[in-house]
């Protein structure tokens, strides 16, 4: 009988299970406490590059404790294109007077070496890029890496939309073109093809969102 | 047979004569993987401390209620949960560096410094000596990563904690900050220690046996 009692699993096991349920409960608490924390982390990283996206001004001059000159608010551009079902976040920066001065839009697609998330700033009209920010990339230090720099971004600045944007090895000649970083030509053009990408797809929404709200102003 | 080692011992042993990276060759996928900055050696070798004390404190404080073919599970389990602490934490105090050292955090759930001192001294100390076996040891592991990321950082980019040391004439290797370097400067790194024991070693010899 107590040879019986003794290989009951409750009896082998009541410290993994008491255990089990302590942690459980005690992550429980520190998930609760922190994750709100973190969710601002994240909407802060992107509230704080938006302002220098979007506006003329050198991206470099951005303080990170700058105020927002512009209120945020994201909502999201579907695209249903060859079958692939593609969402965007896009972000629009209104001015205080309720104008709409940019938008910012997030894409991500296949790099060199892993995935490229980024984030585009565009004008109102959705003609222009205004600014460009890499907000995530695992591409070869020393080489790949240099898309984050912003003088290799800073020549996305000013570039029409209407036609596809490339990287060119050595010197950019053509409006269109940009130069690609020696030593990671691929990292270089597989950003111009996410950011050609998502333009074609979000343009048209986005010039009809500009249409609406101009018409709901007047 | 010898003693069992006292706390401070403990303590000491970690550091360098039982140095988990150069003398026990144990939690060596940080040790190469998250070496090419000083900045994010020493926030892993921050998180290894937390987990590794926490977890060797708790252990010991319930290895009279462990049954010994159920130990691993109970390490395992105490381990994860603190190792998910650190995770969290680091996400919502520290983002940008928990971004950089991105899956190797929740990694240290598989160190084997930790599993092992848990199984080593925890489940059969005190809790004093148990402690002080966890702060010698993390101290012994943050000694190991800083000095493979010093090399790494300043051959790699010419700067130490991100500010430029070398002059701007030194063009930076960059392969020591990729994988490979990670393996060149460990490889020579244990070899120099290797061989400075084995002097250290025969000459003791040698002096004894003049006696």
């Amino acid at each position: 009988m107590t040879d019986r009692l003794n290989k009951n699993f409750l009896v082998q096991g009541w410290l993994v299970i008491l255990l089990c349920l302590v942690f459980g409960g005690s992550l429980t608490a520190v998930q609760l406490t922190l994750s709100p924390v973190i969710e601002a982390n994240k909407k802060n990283e992107i509230l704080q590059i938006i302002p220098g996206l979007i506006s003329e001004e050198n991206s470099t001059a951005i303080n990170k404790e700058a105020t927002l000159p512009f209120t945020v608010s994201p909502f999201y551009v579907n695209s249903e294109k060859q079958g692939r079902h593609l969402s965007y976040a896009v972000f629009e920066a209104k001015d205080k007077d309720g104008n709409i001065s940019g938008w910012a839009a997030r894409a991500s697609g296949q790099g060199y070496a892993d995935k490229i998330e980024l984030l585009l700033g565009l004008n109102p009209e959705a003609e222009k890029i205004t600014g460009l920010f890499i907000l995530e990339q695992k591409e070869t230090p020393g080489l790949g890496n240099k898309i984050s720099e912003i003088k290799w971004r800073d020549q996305f600045k000013g570039k029409k939309t209407d036609k596809a944007i490339s990287a060119i090895k050595g010197k950019a000649v053509n409006a269109n073109e940009i130069d690609a970083i020696t030593g990671a030509t691929i990292s270089s053009k597989s950003v111009c093809r996410i950011i050609n990408q998502m333009v074609g797809d979000i343009r048209p929404p986005l010039k009809m969102k500009l249409e609406e709200s101009v018409h709901e102003k007047k | 047979m010898t003693a069992e080692p006292t706390a401070p011992e403990r303590f000491i042993r970690g550091i360098l004569p039982e140095n988990p990276t150069y003398r026990q060759l144990l939690g060596l996928c940080p040790t190469l993987a998250v070496t090419n900055n000083m900045k994010s050696a020493l926030t892993m070798a921050g998180a290894v401390l937390f987990v590794l004390f926490c977890a060797n404190v708790m252990v010991s404080l319930i290895r009279n209620l462990l049954k010994p073919h159920l130990r691993i599970v109970a390490f395992t389990l105490v381990i994860a949960a603190f190792v998910t602490i650190v995770d969290r934490l680091l996400a919502a105090y520290m983002y940008t560096m928990s971004k950089n050292l991105g899956p190797y955090i929740p990694l240290i759930i598989v160190n084997c410094i930790i599993i092992g001192r848990c199984e080593i001294c925890a489940s059969k100390e005190s809790v004093l000596k148990a402690a002080s076996d966890a702060i010698g040891q993390s101290i012994g592991f943050g000694i190991g990563l800083s000095s493979i990321a010093f090399f790494r950082e300043i051959i790699g980019t010419g700067m130490v904690f991100g500010t430029r040391v070398l002059p701007q004439i030194w063009p930076d290797w960059v392969i020591m900050i990729l994988p490979p370097g990670a393996f060149f400067t460990f490889g020579l790194l244990l070899g120099s220690v290797n061989y400075m024991v084995n002097r250290k070693n025969t000459s003791i010899k040698n002096r004894d046996s003049m006696k």
